[in-house]
């Protein structure tokens, strides 16, 4: 894992103490709130429906036993006792007073984190596969990557006003686990004809209120070029967004007018100079990260232990089928922690769960952690024989949900619940959504199906790209919920599709039903899952489910 | 002819703590909708805006939400205003937490 040199401590520091006294002065009166947002913008606090919401980044989503325990102990002292992981790998505290951020930042630098550049016009958090370096399907791990992206963004002159906010993701698998086509820009780990390493540029994708994919750039960029060509990008994007319509303004949208090959042409010029002026410097330093970035030291052990416990636990088993991916290692596994009991608030975990997840991965998981873009926490590397002592602790702590992948484990954004911009809630929604399905016993059945939940047209719940997606709106004062079908986060990157009109807060789990007891009847078999049927027969099925009388009273 | 004019209240979020407040008629910041002054005039609640926007160092984001007269006092008319007056609702935390107190 990454440790801070001199500078990134230096800068981290300066800045809290830059921070503090900016909250001091706005505390006494000598700063306006016009003046002060954009500073505490900067600085990842936000004020939300009820309280201020400090956003917290995770760089690529990656933590350790050290930075988890200090995120338990923030939620304990200045929160109420929890955090809520968000779809780009942050966390997120709902309940700071004002006058104690800076203690807050403080605490943050004392384990190398921040709330840097969580919001406003700049380069965000770049986020990355959360099986980065653990992945039986990854061509290298995209993390060192990541973080030379981290400090070249952190701060760049060139990149804080921005037309618009820009988000990177990067994934080192063919299999898209980061959303890569729904980024700004998206970097795709792909091999050429020779067998090198580099990556597929996509550019232009998007959600919110134009969802967009991502165009293909470049289809092989060198490694090596990966840093100036990422810079001719924004510097292209930084001359030509529009800044004078805010929901014209993201690189999507100048992709769009500009034109791809136009805009591509543009780009690949830029780059010539670019790449000239790096001179290679980004390749050093790269060197050096990559060091950090060294897999751990894994063991050779025999897994008899957990074979045995796979055949005679049937909740082991269960938690296992669902909750465990390939690792690189054949005696590994990687560990999704569910973040999505049924009933709960998808993302949320307490400061006594996050402490259960840091000492885990400190005992049995070569202290590493990750967290998910579908807000879930992740132990990568986790030999197979440790899993029943893992699985143990966390049923204990309430964390064994088995459910990854499957109908409750819903990205769901905070909605109005917390969120000012919100047009509708999205938190209930999913809790009721799970708990009626838990019900049913149903989920294991149903299979893969993944349900993403948005309380705005701004889309942080990845509505689009849910198999069904569900945005909530504000029609004429009443909550409203619209139905989207065939979404797709993946390589196979699609916008999902309205159905038809939307259903109201009452209406929305049922309807739900109605769309998934009609998969059940329509699936050429168990094996088709949900997206292949939507695929394969379109919206017919799904529309007479939800709209027609028959198909409404079949379900009631 | 102009629509009828919807009554207001002055609300805003505190400095400190950002909890939702509103403006009282004696010219308080009270945590609770009912104490607010309900306002029945256009003009009187432009007036009662700016006079809130001015309290710089003690509210952020001063603005007139629609209400109606209750049998306690003024009640929220849209439901981004109902959640305003008692918190999220996964956790009973915020004024839905003091109030249970």
């Amino acid at each position: 894992m990454y440790s801070y040199n001199d500078f990134d401590e230096a800068f981290v520091r300066t800045r809290v103490a830059q921070f503090s006294e900016q909250v001091r002065r706005r505390i006494d009166g000598s700063l306006t709130e016009d003046e002060f947002k954009p500073l505490r913008l900067m600085n990842g606090l936000y004020l939300q429906l009820h309280a201020y919401m400090l956003r917290v980044a995770i760089p690529y989503g990656t933590l350790d036993s050290r930075k988890m325990r200090q995120l338990a102990m923030i939620a304990e002292r200045w929160d109420k006792g929890y955090g809520h992981f968000t779809t780009r790998q942050n966390i997120q505290f709902n309940w700071p007073k004002l006058s104690d951020v800076p203690e807050i930042l403080s605490a943050l630098a004392d384990v190398e984190m921040h709330a840097i550049q969580t919001s406003g016009n700049c380069v965000r958090n770049v986020t990355a596969d959360h099986f980065a370096g653990a992945a039986a399907d990854e061509i290298e791990d995209p993390r060192p990557v990541a973080e030379l992206l981290r400090q070249w963004s952190t701060d760049h002159p060139e990149f804080q006003f921005l037309p618009r906010k820009f988000k990177i993701a990067i994934t080192g698998s063919p299999n898209d686990r980061a959303v890569t086509r729904a980024h700004d820009i998206g970097l795709r780990m792909v091999r050429n004809a020779a067998g090198e390493p580099g990556f597929e540029v996509i550019v232009g994708g998007g959600l919110g209120r134009t969802p967009m994919i991502g165009h293909t750039v470049r289809e092989f960029l060198p490694k090596a070029d990966l840093l100036p060509y990422v810079e001719a990008i924004l510097s292209v994007y930084n001359e030509l967004g529009r800044r004078d319509n805010k929901f014209k303004a993201r690189i999507k949208i100048t992709v769009f007018e500009t034109g791809v090959e136009t805009i591509t042409q543009m780009i690949e010029e830029r780059f010539v100079e670019t790449r000239a002026e790096f001179g290679g410097n980004d390749q050093a330093l790269l060197a050096e990260i990559e060091k950090a970035f060294a897999p751990p030291a894994f063991r050779n052990a025999p897994t008899d232990a957990y074979d045995d416990f796979y055949e005679a636990d049937p909740v082991f088993r269960s938690w296992a089928d669902t909750n465990l991916t390939a690792h690189r290692q054949a005696d590994y596994a990687i560990v999704t922690i569910s973040l999505k009991a049924h009933g709960a608030t998808p993302g949320d975990a307490t400061a006594v769960q996050m402490r259960v997840m840091a000492d885990l991965a400190e005992r049995y998981g070569h202290d590493e952690l990750r967290i998910s873009h579908e807000q879930n926490v992740i132990l990568p590397h986790v030999h197979k024989s440790d899993l029943p002592a893992v699985h143990a602790a966390l049923a204990q702590a309430g964390l064994a949900t088995a459910n990854v992948g499957l109908i409750s484990d819903m990205i769901a954004c905070p909605g109005m619940d917390y969120c000012a911009l919100a047009t509708a809630r999205s938190i209930p929604v999913a809790q009721q959504i799970a708990t009626r399905f838990d019900e049913l016993k149903l989920e294991h059945e149903i299979g893969p199906l993944k349900i993403k939940i948005s309380g705005c047209i701004n889309a942080c719940g990845h509505h689009h790209v849910g198999h069904i997606g569900i945005l909530g709106l504000d029609r004429a004062g009443v909550e409203n919920y619209q139905i989207t079908l065939g979404g797709d986060g993946t390589e196979t990157a699609a916008i999902g599709e309205k159905t038809g009109p939307g259903f109201a807060y009452d209406e929305i789990v049922p309807a739900i039903e109605r769309i998934v007891r009609a998969y059940l009847r329509v699936r050429s078999g168990p094996s088709e899952t949900f997206l292949e049927t939507v695929r394969r027969l379109g919206h017919a099925p799904f529309k007479a489910a939800l709209y027609d009388a028959e198909g409404a009273k079949d379900a009631a | 002819m102009s629509r009828p004019f919807i009554p207001k209240v002055v609300t805003a979020n505190a400095l400190l703590e950002g909890d939702v407040v509103y403006l009282t008629a004696d010219d308080r910041w009270t945590r609770h909708h009912h104490e607010a002054e309900l306002i029945e005039d256009e003009a009187h609640g432009q007036l009662r805006l700016l006079h809130a926007a001015a309290r710089k160092s003690e509210v952020v984001g001063a603005y007139l939400a629609d209400a109606r007269s209750g049998a306690m006092g003024p009640e929220p008319v849209h439901f981004r205003e109902v959640f305003r007056t008692r918190g999220p609702s996964n956790y009973r935390h915020g004024k839905q937490e003091l109030a249970a107190r």
